[in-house]
């Protein structure tokens, strides 16, 4: 050990590295590559996986949103087609009944799925608007950022049935002046007037969302367009550790149950359930980061076997040096080392400079790609990795040295000293 | 200083053996210049490389200021050529990437002296062989007598028990051969037991013995009136 920290040991290597510049600058290129292919891979792969994690964050990862359809099949006494309908206190006993659930909240929409959207007026200016009846939880389920001063629906909105809104963006573009502050000015909904409590900045939370969609209680909903106790669709969030797939499956029997529905028919509800796909794009980023491993190490063994090659080919060309070294009493340990030493070293030299580098095009890519909608965020390296692929070099660069070491002691000095 | 008894050495070629060394007995004191001449293929390369401890020795005894060379395994050759022996050869065998200075204190480096030590050591060896101003050239900076005294500098750093010499003066014109050898005698007065392996007798004359071989034995072994070197440069 003490001959690692030796200064004398040093100058010999650096001695024998800086004979033949150009064979070392090749030399380290190769594994140089490799660990930089290494970094580049495994951090644009973990961008990636940040990159589906934030597109993903304003919405509960575990979402399941639920509807009715008809029925497919007769059962109970009933004929086929029939046309199911939701109930609000279908929500309150899938609850109860399915202890996965964090939250459930019943919605009703007017112009989402077809249908005539309401008429938002405010003045002269007017314009038709998708309408959402919503309950102050959905907040919690699908996170709607609500501009300074505003506020989302809450709960003594919904108890008392407040003519209050949320609005879109476009809709204060399009209802209100420029420098006009919207919270608390009126519009008029389908001719009801209507307090503005917030106007919320527009994420993809839902796939039929748009940046015009009012927000109002789901009480006042409910009395506005005479809903009575009918719930078109369910937003439901699972607990993070849950099965989504069973909890999906169990919302479906639960309903059958309730609705009296065939228990093998598939058609009366349907679900969309975000966490399954979720699921299926953190597993394909998890395959990427595998992938990006695998393929990561392979270049760095390729760079490594570069290196031995190289330094096969200097000692034969170095056999009369060593001989020299021999002779004037350079032990065979001696020897060894020094060419051990030199291949760690070298590998190690290349790794750092493709840590390094690779550290550089992934801080570029995050910079080009910042403000697209491109899902790639924070390209990172774990630490772990990065000491284990230095490890790795580091083990493998002194196997690979191993072979011209031996090659370099089997030669007897005297016949090493005869070779001209 | 070396002591060889009875000493045999053969080379396996194929299916033939060739005998080299035929029973040498051989003994030199300490302080003796010593030339051992004769033709090529006479066993002398071989007989010198035996003391180097670089071959080994079929057969016989060889003692060396009263250790016994015997049996040794790399390691412990390396250690002895180290501390016992200085080597200068024909073809220099100057490491080509290190300066003068560095070649000269590489002995010491396996002797694990410290740096310092090391280059004040070498520099004053440098001194002695005259090239002082040239420590801090590359072998292919020196002219071949330079690089040869650049060897022998290297040979006495590490202060050996004897100093071997093959064919030092073989790759140098006259003039530079009686300028290294004017050296060597030099090295001699001082007290090193020195032997010179060589085919030239104008070189055997300035020892202070010659030993003839002839075929892998020794045919003739005589004291000589030195001739001073001096005289001819």
């Amino acid at each position: 050990m003490r001959f690692l920290f030796d200064k004398n040991t040093w100058q010999e290597i650096f001695g024998s590295i800086g004979k033949n510049k150009t064979r070392t600058i090749i030399t380290v290129i190769g594994v140089m590559w490799g660990i930089f292919i290494y970094i580049v891979l495994a951090g644009a792969s973990k961008g990636l996986d940040n990159g589906f994690e934030r597109n993903f964050e304003t919405v509960a990862k575990n979402s399941i949103w639920a509807w009715s359809q008809s029925t497919s099949m007769p059962y109970a006494g009933y004929k086929t087609g029939r046309r199911m309908r939701l109930k609000v206190g279908d929500a309150i006993t899938l609850e109860n009944r399915i202890p996965e659930i964090q939250y459930i909240a019943p919605v009703n929409t007017k112009g989402v799925f077809g249908g005539e959207a309401a008429q938002g007026v405010r003045g002269l200016k007017s314009n038709s608007y998708p309408v959402y009846g919503y309950f102050p939880v959905i907040a919690k389920m699908a996170t709607q950022k609500i501009y300074d001063n505003g506020r989302f629906i809450n709960d003594e909105d919904e108890e008392q049935a407040r003519k209050v809104c949320v609005i879109g963006e476009r809709t204060e573009q399009e209802l209100f002046e420029k420098d006009e502050d919207p919270i608390g000015g009126y519009i008029r909904i389908d001719g009801i007037y209507f307090q503005v409590v917030g106007v919320h900045k527009f994420t993809q939370t839902t796939p039929f969302g748009t940046d015009g969609d009012i927000y109002i209680p789901f009480s006042t909903f409910q009395k506005l367009y005479n809903t009575a106790d009918n719930a078109q669709y369910f937003t439901i969030a699972a607990y993070d550790d849950a099965d989504v797939v069973q909890v999906e499956k169990d919302i479906k029997s639960v309903l059958k149950s309730i609705h009296r529905v065939h228990p093998d028919d598939e058609r009366a509800f349907g679900a969309f359930n975000l966490g399954e796909i979720f699921n299926k794009i953190m597993g394909f980023a998890n395959g990427l980061t595998f992938v990006s491993l695998i393929v990561g190490l392979a270049t760095i063994l390729a760079g490594v076997i570069g290196i031995g090659n190289i330094l096969l080919i200097s000692v034969k060309e170095r056999t009369k040096e060593l001989g020299i070294r021999r002779a004037l009493g350079a032990t065979p340990n001696e020897v060894r080392s020094l060419i051990i030493l030199e291949s760690v070293f070298l590998t190690m030299i290349a790794g750092v400079i493709g840590i390094i580098m690779g550290a550089g095009v992934l801080n570029l890519i995050n910079n080009l790609t910042q403000d697209s909608d491109f899902p790639y965020t924070n390209p990172t390296v774990p630490i772990p990795l990065v000491i284990g692929a230095l490890l790795v070099m580091v083990i493998l660069g002194t196997l690979i040295g191993l072979i011209p070491a031996q090659r370099a002691v089997s030669i007897k000095p005297i016949d090493a000293l005869r070779e001209e | 200083m070396i002591e060889i008894k009875d000493l045999h050495k053969s080379y396996k070629m194929g299916s033939n053996s060739l005998h080299v060394l035929k029973g040498i007995n051989f003994s030199v004191e300490a302080g003796e210049l010593v030339a051992i001449m004769g033709s090529s293929g006479s066993g002398k390369s071989t007989l010198l490389n035996i003391i180097g401890m670089l071959d080994e020795a079929d057969e016989g005894e060889y003692d060396l200021d009263g250790i016994p060379i015997k049996n040794l395994n790399e390691t412990k050759a390396a250690n002895y050529r180290n501390k016992f022996l200085g080597f200068i050869f024909q073809s220099f065998n100057l490491i080509n990437y290190k300066t003068a200075l560095e070649n000269v204190a590489l002995p010491l480096y396996y002797q694990k002296m410290p740096r310092k030590q090391r280059q004040e050591k070498a520099m004053k060896y440098l001194e002695q062989v005259g090239l002082k101003e040239w420590s801090h050239h590359l072998p292919s900076e020196l002219s071949g007598g330079q690089k040869q005294r650049v060897a022998i500098a290297r040979a006495m750093v590490a202060e050996p028990k004897v100093l071997l010499a093959d064919e030092l003066t073989g790759a140098l014109d006259s003039t530079t051969s009686y300028e290294v050898m004017e050296l060597i005698q030099k090295i001699n007065d001082q007290g090193n037991t020195i032997l010179v392996v060589t085919h030239e007798t104008d070189i055997a004359q300035m020892c202070k013995r010659i030993v003839y071989l002839r075929d892998g034995v020794i045919i003739k072994d005589e004291k000589v009136k030195q001739v001073r070197a001096k005289a001819h440069v």
